[in-house]
C-alpha cells in the first residue's frame, strides 16, 4: 500500500488542499488594527491531515470495491433487505419500532417532536419526489413549488374564507396535482438535462410571483397566525398539539408509504419504471409517453402539495423563503442518499438529512461542512443510496449453465 | 393491410426516407433488406409513428395512420420489435411480457397467450422471474419477440432480429418467426440485413438504398437477381 505512487498521489492531493484552503485557514484580515495575520501552521496542518485522510481514503475505496464483488459473487442481497427477510428479526424489530413511534413524543421534549415532525413531512414529499425522480426518472428541481402551492393553499384559504386544515388538506392536493399537470404539460417533452433545468425555472418563477404579488399572497412578509390543524373541535394547549400533528404525520406517512408502494406494483408504476429504462421500447408497447409522465408529475406534486398543508399548519407561518431552491434540493438528495425508488430508502434518507443538520447544531458554523462531506462519501461509497433499490441490483446468475457464443 | 404511399420522413432537418411506397397484404412475410444507414428502422418508426412522417400516407386496413399516436397504433394492432431489442433491463421477463400486453384488459385471453408464448419459448419460462437483463443475447431476442406478441398484433414488426447473434440461435428465431406467421396467421415485415436468410423466409421483398426503394420483388426472383447477388448477399 505504501508504494512510491501513492505517496505521491496524497502528496498531490495535500498540496491541492493547501493551496485551495489558503484564504480561508492561512489569511486572517484584523479590520480593527487593519493588519493581516498569517496563520502558516493550520497550513501545515492542513497538508498532514490531508495527506494521511487521502490514504485512510483510498483504502477504504479499495476495500468497499473487494466487498462489492465479493457480494456479486456469493450473490448475497444487501444488509438491509437480509434483515427484511428474516423474520426472526423483522417481527421483533416491527414491535420494537412501533413503540417507539407511539412513545416518542412523551419520552422526547417538544422540541424534539417538532424536529421528528418535519422529518416526516419529508418523509411524505420525499416519497412523493421519489414517484417522478426514482420510479420515472424526471429529473424535477422545482419540487418546492407544489409544496408551496399545498402551504399557500392552506394559508389564504384559511385566511380569506377561514377554512379549516381538513378542508384544505384535499383542496391543497388538488391544487397541487393541477399545478402539476399544467406545468408538467410543456415541460415533460423534455429530457434529462433540459427537463431539469426547466422545472428549476418553473420553481423560481412560483417562489418569486408568491414573493413579488403582494395583493394575493402577501410578499416577503408572509401570511401569520395559520391555525394548527384541529382535533374535532377541541381546544389543544401547545404541547398537546405538537403530540398531535406528530401523529398526524405518522399517519400520513403510513398512507403514503401503502399508497407509493400500491403504485409502484401496479401497472402504471410498472410504465414508469419501463419509461425511465427506454422510452422507444414503451412507445412501441402501446404506453402513452406523455400521459404516464404527467401521471408521475402530478401524483409526485400532489404529494408536495399535502406535505405543504402540514408544513403551514405546523409552523403556523409562512413565506417564500421557506420555498426556495436549497429545499428542492434537500428533497432531491433525501431521494437520492436514500436510495432512488427505494421506499425505505427514502425514508432513512429523510431522517437522516433532516436530523443530522439538527443535531449537527453544536458545531455550529462547520455544520454545513460536515453535512456536505457526508453527502460526498455517502455518495462515493454506497452511490446506489443507503437502501438500494432491489430491482437495480440484479446479478448475473444462471448465466454460467449457457454457450459462451450466444 | 398496409399500404405505405410515397411516405418521407426526417429527423429534425435531415431526410432519412425520401419517398418510399410498399404493400403487405395479409398473411404475408415481407421483408426490407437494405445496407446500415439505408433507413429500413425509420420506415419501421415512421409506420409504428415514433417518428412520423413528414408527407405521405400510411394505410392499415383502410385506416390513416399518420394522424395517430404510437399507442393508438398499437392498438389497432400493430406491434413492433425495435432494433437492438431494447427489452427492460431491470424488469423480469414476466414484467416485460406484462408491459406487451399493456393494452389490454383481457385477462383470460392474455394468460392464453402467455402460455402460447411459453410453448414457442420454452426458455422464457424458465427465466419468468429472472430480469432481463441477464439474458442472453439470444433469450433478449426472443423476449423482445415474446413482448411483441403479447399485444395480440395483426401486423408484426421485426427490426433485425438477427443483430449480434450467434448463426445458430438466428437459426431458431427464424424458424420462430415462419412459424408466428403460419399458426397464428400474423403478418410479418421483416427488416434485416442479413439478406439471405430474411429472403429465405419472406414471401416477397424490397430494397433499400438512400431513403429509397430500388427493387421490389418475389423472394425467389430477388435471390437470383444479379445486382442483389453482388450487393446484399456477397456471392
Ligand atoms: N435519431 C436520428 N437522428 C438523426 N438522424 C438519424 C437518426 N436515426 C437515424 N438517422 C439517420 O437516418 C438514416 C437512416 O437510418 P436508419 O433508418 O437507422 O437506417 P438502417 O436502419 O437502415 O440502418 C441514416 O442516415 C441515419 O444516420
Ligand atoms: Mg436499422
Amino acid at each position: 500500500m505504501f508504494r512510491f505512487s501513492e505517496i505521491k498521489k496524497s502528496f498531490l492531493v495535500a498540496l491541492w488542499l493547501m493551496f485551495l484552503t489558503f484564504p480561508i485557514m492561512v489569511i486572517r484580515v484584523n479590520t480593527i488594527y487593519k493588519t493581516i495575520e498569517w496563520r502558516w501552521e493550520r497550513m501545515f496542518m492542513v497538508g498532514i491531515g490531508a495527506f494521511f485522510l487521502s490514504f485512510l481514503w483510498r483504502y477504504l475505496h479499495k476495500k468497499k470495491e473487494a466487498g462489492e464483488k465479493k457480494a456479486e459473487e456469493a450473490g448475497t442481497l444487501p444488509l438491509a433487505q437480509r434483515l427484511i427477510k428474516n423474520r426472526q428479526f423483522s417481527i421483533p424489530a416491527a414491535i420494537g419500532l412501533g413503540i417507539f413511534i407511539i412513545a416518542f413524543p412523551f419520552i422526547f421534549s417538544m422540541y424534539q417532536t417538532n424536529i421528528m415532525t418535519t422529518a416526516l413531512i419529508y418523509v411524505v414529499v420525499g416519497l412523493g419526489l421519489n414517484i417522478v425522480v426514482g420510479l420515472a426518472g424526471l429529473l424535477d428541481l422545482g419540487y418546492v413549488a407544489f409544496y408551496a402551492v399545498g402551504a399557500y393553499s392552506y394559508a389564504l384559504l384559511n385566511h380569506h374564507f377561514g377554512l379549516g386544515f381538513w378542508a384544505a388538506l384535499p383542496i391543497g392536493a388538488t391544487f397541487a396535482f393541477l399545478f402539476g399537470v399544467i406545468l408538467g404539460f410543456p415541460v415533460l417533452r423534455l429530457r434529462g438535462d433540459y427537463l431539469a433545468i426547466v422545472t428549476l425555472g418553473f420553481g423560481e418563477i412560483i417562489r418569486l410571483i408568491l414573493e413579488n404579488w403582494n395583493a394575493f399572497s402577501f410578499g416577503p412578509s408572509g401570511i401569520a397566525n395559520i391555525p394548527r390543524p384541529g382535533f374535532f373541535g377541541m381546544d389543544l394547549s401547545l404541547s398537546q398539539s405538537i403530540t398531535y400533528v406528530y401523529f398526524l404525520m405518522i399517519g400520513m406517512a403510513i398512507f403514503t408509504i401503502f399508497v407509493v408502494k400500491r403504485l409502484q406494483d401496479s401497472r402504471l408504476g410498472r410504465a414508469w419504471i419501463a419509461l425511465r429504462e427506454d422510452e422507444v421500447a414503451c412507445q412501441a408497447m402501446g404506453i402513452d409517453k406523455t400521459r404516464t409522465k404527467l401521471s408521475a408529475f402530478a401524483l409526485g406534486a400532489t404529494w408536495a402539495g399535502i406535505g405543504g398543508v402540514v408544513f403551514a399548519a405546523k409552523t403556523t407561518f409562512i413565506n417564500p423563503a421557506s420555498f426556495t431552491i436549497w429545499e428542492s434540493i434537500i428533497i432531491l438528495c433525501i431521494v437520492v442518499l436514500g436510495g432512488m425508488g427505494s421506499v425505505l430508502g427514502v425514508i432513512f434518507g429523510a431522517l437522516v438529512l433532516i436530523l443530522l443538520p439538527e443535531y449537527l447544531r453544536a458545531f455550529s458554523e462547520y455544520r454545513m461542512l460536515i453535512f456536505g462531506a457526508t453527502l460526498v462519501t455517502m455518495m462515493v461509497f454506497r452511490p446506489g443510496g443507503i437502501i438500494t433499490d432491489v430491482r437495480k441490483t440484479y446479478k448475473f446468475k444462471g448465466l454460467k449453465d449457457k454457450q459462451p457464443t450466444v | 393491410m398496409l399500404e405505405v404511399k410515397n411516405i418521407q420522413t426526417y429527423y429534425g432537418n435531415i431526410q432519412a426516407i425520401k419517398g418510399i411506397s410498399l404493400e403487405i397484404s395479409e398473411g404475408e412475410i415481407i421483408t426490407l433488406i437494405g445496407a446500415n444507414g439505408a433507413g429500413k428502422t425509420t420506415t419501421l418508426m415512421s409506420i409504428s409513428g415514433i417518428v412520423p412522417p413528414k408527407f405521405g400516407d400510411i394505410l392499415f386496413m383502410g385506416e390513416p395512420l399518420q394522424e395517430l399516436s404510437p399507442n393508438q397504433i398499437v392498438a389497432l394492432g400493430i406491434s413492433q420489435v425495435p432494433e437492438g431489442r431494447r427489452i427492460f433491463p431491470y424488469l423480469t421477463v414476466m414484467e416485460n411480457l406484462d408491459m406487451g400486453a399493456f393494452l389490454r384488459n383481457d385477462t383470460d385471453e392474455i394468460q392464453k397467450d402467455l402460455e402460447y408464448i411459453f410453448d414457442l419459448f420454452p426458455i422464457l419460462a424458465e427465466r419468468r422471474h429472472q430480469s432481463g437483463g441477464t439474458l442472453s443475447g439470444g433469450e433478449q431476442q426472443m423476449l423482445a419477440v415474446a413482448r411483441a406478441l403479447m399485444a395480440r398484433p395483426r401486423l408484426l414488426l421485426l427490426d433485425e432480429p438477427s443483430l449480434g447473434l450467434a448463426p445458430l440461435i438466428v437459426k431458431q428465431i427464424f424458424k420462430i418467426i415462419r412459424k408466428i406467421n403460419q399458426e397464428n396467421k400474423t403478418t410479418i415485415f421483416l427488416v434485416e440485413q442479413n439478406a439471405n436468410l430474411a429472403l429465405q423466409v419472406a414471401h416477397r421483398g424490397y430494397v433499400m438504398e438512400n431513403g429509397r426503394i430500388t427493387l421490389s420483388d418475389t423472394s425467389q426472383n430477388l435471390l437470383a437477381n444479379e445486382d442483389v447477388k453482388k450487393a446484399y448477399l456477397g456471392i
